[in-house]
């Protein structure tokens, strides 16, 4: 028992981290239609930027809000000179943008910073809690806890406030919205900024377990996708389901099954669910116009 | 696959793989060293595997992100008959496509059944999950350190990697043959209802176009053009490593294919030069690298949407009066 | 990597061309600078070995040209960044080769990209000094290809004498996936028997894994553990350490020379305290003894690194230094760069001092160092000190 709750922990702590990164992939989706693989880079900003601000003197507090603004800034420009420009190219033309997107920010991460792995000190120490036998770090109560705010803040913004409501209209028919005065461009811009800052607060969060560098977004962009579409595209539940999900299958593959095929896990699952429920898990939007 | 001769006799694209072939025979010329040649060679396996990718992301409208899998059983799978069993080169290459094409048709059908991004999920993962079987059964592949791989003969003929000129000539001999099968699969009933397919896929259907056996012969036919791709880039190396088979050669091979103009064949040569090249000039730029190479791909997806080639026509054409 | 007949056959049929070029170009090469070409993984998963790499080789080529150069010729460094991917490293080894036309080439961070060159420098005729770590590179032994770092089996050999100093007969591995970890992983399964060394645990994890809690969990549970070997380099092993000090596992963690550097330290925190690892005495230079042989240089380059870069030096530079000095100590008694003369004069070396000991080339053994260069250290109130 001890040792399925010391796996579990790990799964879920993982997972929340995948969870935010399918978050962001499924904000800008239902924005846009476009798949952000250069949501990674927002999780590596995040975490990059605050370990150089805060090695250049700021406090933490300062360090993370600054690097979080910055995300959020580099998002609003990846949508401005990238991403708009190519308004209604098709999907492989766009998965190529933000896949060059991705290179180009991961080049100018290693400029700007360097090539090194960098971590953050614990937010409250690094003496590990335990319960039922299981090891649990403080920090990993941080990484929930901010993916659950997120989670409840998204929920509120899109069901609470007239903005949020905007996004869903626009996520749900495009066009509809921009006849009933939506500014669609408007919708888009924020729906980069609001994944840039999530992605941002995520590799904040985990730095001090994970580690972070210049290249740290690659594979996170990866899992996120694959945690996106198990949950249903353009779902948020869903994507923090399978977030979630992903995390703990790959903790669980990892302790009981063999650490060699630990990422082959989330993968096989997708595959099976891609072929027996197309549409994953909560099912997305499937309109085709004709 | 291939149509009766007739038929690509009448084909007005003749001139277009006349041109090709011009272009092939007169490059020696201006290839000054081996690098040169190198360089030539690398961008014809590549253009290979991406002429048939093109098939199909260009025509059939599929995409693909685990092509790189494809390529790398090819690699691997002549790597391990000809070197660690001992087959002749050209019987295990023709081994790893057949195999390939297997595993294809196999996967081809619950894969194809999906649309768009979740399609793209379905080859990433499976190109995933090839290439972490090649990383981890290390006893039969090498795992991530790689392994050697045994040089070509063909017919009692040995081609030694730094035999440029011999492997330019294959190379190029092959490349015109790709081109060649790909044009007339273009030109057959499959390529024309694959072109309706591409428009909407519902109005194909409602048309009575068999839509999912046409997409699997072209996704088998295009996981047979990587195989191969990838068996003659082992032996022409003569060092595999599980490079080949990540998701980022994936992710180049399809670059190629826009790059070069999506349902272009002649394009996707183009788009193979153009990336396997473009790194050997960005060297002056060390650092800078990364940068301007994600810049570029930016640039030309938005600017020349089309494709290079066909969007460099459209400049020429629209400046003629 | 045994040569196959085919091979054979093939490097015949451009042996007279590749004969050809090599002799053209030491003919008018009086009056050229020498030409050093290299291929590092500057960017990507192994740039923490690349980067220290390319730093120093820059740096000692600028010292010494500015003292007149080698055979009264200039130093002219060509480097290219292969980002770790083998086939990168080929289509750049041949643009060294055949464009660049170098007179030896020192580079190859990693196992990989090392062994994608090697059949192109063996059907060459140049001169290659590896900075890798694996055995498969020296072992056997190819003619014209070198390499300056210990081997994984020397570190494995040196800790498994350490674990025996301490009665530890039955241990754990948890092994990173990437070139580095597999192949140590391989050696240290291998020779483990010859120390009386029983693998009871054998776990793995992936190069960009973030938390191996499950599997340090797996290994806490397994009867009989009595120290843990992580074999690995990159941030794993750091994560490692981390996991392992969270999930309060208190028997003795080792890790391998693949962390030998100060970031080390500073990524693990305090759960890096009371770890061992295999490494080259460059980390404790100022702590050895005055009359101890390898002082000099290695004080000389850790001060020089530090001062020109303000970063702390690592073993990994250290190898670049080793590679370049040896090729300079060679031209210097070959007195030409004719690629045979100076792979013999290579293959000569004798009593070279480096960073990672002292070298002692020969026909059979083209890696030339033996255990004792090799310093078991320990990681105490936050940095290395000498565990032997």
């Amino acid at each position: 028992m001890a040792e399925f709750l010391q796996f579990f922990f790990s799964g879920i702590t993982v997972g929340a981290v995948y969870a935010m990164v399918a978050l962001g992939f499924t904000i800008i989706y239902n924005a846009s239609e476009v798949i952000n693989f250069a949501q990674g880079e927002f999780v590596m900003i995040g975490g990059m930027t605050s370990v150089f601000l805060l090695s250049a003197g700021l406090p933490l507090p300062l360090a993370i809000a600054l690097a979080v603004a910055i995300a959020v800034a580099v998002g609003i420009a990846l949508n401005v000179l990238a991403i708009e420009p190519a308004r209604g190219a098709s999907v492989v033309t766009l998965i190529i943008i933000t896949i060059g997107a991705s290179i180009l920010l991961r080049g100018l991460a290693q400029i700007v910073f360097d090539r090194q792995f960098h971590t953050l000190p614990a937010f409250s120490g690094e003496t590990p809690i335990t319960i039922g036998g299981a090891a649990l770090q403080p920090q990993a109560l941080w990484v929930l806890g901010g993916a659950l705010v997120v989670v409840l803040a998204l929920g509120w913004f899109f069901t609470r406030t007239l903005m949020g409501k905007a996004m869903r209209a626009t996520a749900h028919n495009r066009l509809a919205a921009q006849l009933a005065g939506i500014n669609v461009r408007f919708v888009l811009m924020l729906s980069f900024a609001l994944s840039a800052a999530i992605g941002a607060v995520a590799g904040v969060l985990v730095t001090p377990i994970t580690l972070t560098s210049y290249d740290a977004g690659a594979m996170l962009a990866l899992k996120g996708f694959a945690a996106a579409i198990l949950g249903g595209m353009g779902s948020a539940a869903g994507a923090v389901a399978g977030g979630l999900l992903v995390g703990i299958a790959e903790a669980m593959g990892a302790g009981y099954i063999s650490s060699d095929y630990k990422d082959a896990v989330a993968f096989v699952i997708i595959l099976l669910v891609l072929f027996f429920l197309p549409r994953g898990l909560f099912g997305g939007k499937s309109v085709e116009r004709v | 696959m291939p149509l009766p001769p007739r038929r690509w006799l009448d084909d007005p694209r003749r001139g277009g793989l006349a041109a090709l072939a011009l272009i092939l025979a007169m490059l020696p010329l201006v290839l000054s060293n081996r690098f040169h040649f190198d360089v030539a060679i690398h961008v014809g396996l590549a253009a290979i595997a991406v002429i048939g990718l093109n098939l199909l992301i260009g025509y059939a409208g599929q995409i693909s992100l685990g092509h790189a899998g494809f390529f790398g059983l090819g690699a691997y799978g002549s790597a391990v008959l000809s070197g660690t069993h001992g087959w002749p080169p050209l019987l295990a290459l023709l081994a790893s496509a057949l195999a390939v094409a297997t595993l294809a048709f196999l996967v081809g059908r619950p894969i194809l059944r999906l649309r768009g991004h979740y399609l793209a999920m379905a080859t990433l993962g499976m190109g995933l999950l090839i290439f972490m079987v090649i990383t981890n059964e290390r006893a039969i592949t090498g795992g991530p350190d790689g392994m050697s791989v045994p040089g070509l003969s063909l017919f009692g003929y040995a081609l030694g990697s730094r035999d440029k000129g011999a492997w330019y000539a294959l190379v190029a001999v092959l490349l015109l043959v790709a081109v060649w099968l790909a044009l007339n699969l273009i030109d057959s009933p499959v390529g024309r209802a694959l072109r309706a397919l591409h428009a909407s896929e519902v109005a194909a259907t409602v048309g009575g176009v068999d839509v999912a056996q046409h997409k699997l012969i072209v996704f088998v036919v295009s996981a047979v053009y990587a195989s191969v791709a990838g068996s003659l880039s082992a032996h022409y190396g003569g060092f595999i490593t599980p490079d080949a088979v990540g998701f980022l050669h994936s992710i180049e091979l399809v670059t190629m294919v826009v790059l070069g103009g999506m349902a272009s064949t002649y394009g996707a040569i183009v788009g193979a030069a153009v990336l396997v090249a473009l790194p050997q000039f960005l060297t002056a730029f060390h650092d800078y690298e990364p940068v301007l190479l994600g810049a570029i791909l930016i640039a030309c997806m938005i600017f020349l949407r089309r494709g290079l080639l066909p969007g460099v026509l459209d400049l020429v054409r629209a400046r003629r009066p | 990597m045994s040569q196959k007949p085919l091979r054979v056959l093939g490097a015949g049929v451009v042996l007279g061309a590749a004969a050809a070029v090599a002799a053209g170009s030491a003919a008018y090469a009086q009056e050229d600078p020498i030409r050093i070409g290299s291929f590092l993984s500057i960017t990507g998963p192994a740039s923490f070995l690349g980067d220290p790499e390319q730093k120093t080789l820059e740096m000692y080529v600028d010292r010494i040209n500015a003292d007149g150069g080698v055979l009264g010729r200039q130093l002219e460094l060509v480097v290219y960044d292969d980002a770790g991917d083998a086939n990168e490293a080929r289509t750049f080894a041949t643009r060294l080769i055949d464009d660049d036309e170098v007179d030896i080439i020192i580079g190859g961070s990693t196992t990989g990209a090392t062994m994608a060159v090697v059949p192109l420098v063996e059907e060459a005729h140049i001169p290659f000094i590896s900075l890798a770590g694996a055995v498969v590179i020296i072992d056997p032994v190819n003619a014209w290809v070198f390499k300056t770092p210990h081997t994984d089996r020397m570190a494995c050999q040196k800790i498994f004498e350490d674990m025996q100093a301490r009665d530890i007969s039955s241990i754990g591995m948890i092994s990173g996936t990437g070139g580095f970890g597999t192949s140590m992983r391989e050696q240290c399964l291998e020779v483990a028997g010859d120390y009386g060394i029983t693998v009871v645990a054998d776990e793995t994890y992936g190069p960009r894994d973030s938390d191996m809690t499950p599997q340090l969990t797996n290994i806490r549970n397994t009867d009989g553990v009595e120290a843990v070997l992580n074999p690995g380099f990159g941030q794993g092993p750091a994560i490692v350490t981390r996991n392992f000090a969270q999930l309060g596992i208190d028997v003795p963690l080792y890790q391998s020379h693949g962390v030998a550097s100060a970031s080390f330290i500073e990524l693990a925190g305090d759960a890096a305290e009371g770890v061992r690892l295999p490494a080259a005495a460059l980390l404790v230079a100022e702590d050895l003894p005055a009359d101890d042989p390898q002082r000099d240089v290695v004080v000389t380059y850790k001060t020089e690194f530090e001062e020109q870069w303000d970063q702390p030096v690592s073993t990994f530079g250290g190898h670049a230094y080793d590679a370049l000095f040896i090729a300079v100590d060679a031209m210097e008694r070959a007195g030409t760069t004719q690629p045979e003369a100076l792979r013999d004069a290579i293959e000569q070396t004798t009593g070279f001092m480096g960073t990672a000991g002292e070298v002692n080339f020969s026909p059979e053994d083209h890696l030339g160092l033996d255990l004792s260069a090799f310093r078991m250290l320990e990681i105490r109130g936050g940095t290395w000190t000498i565990a032997d």
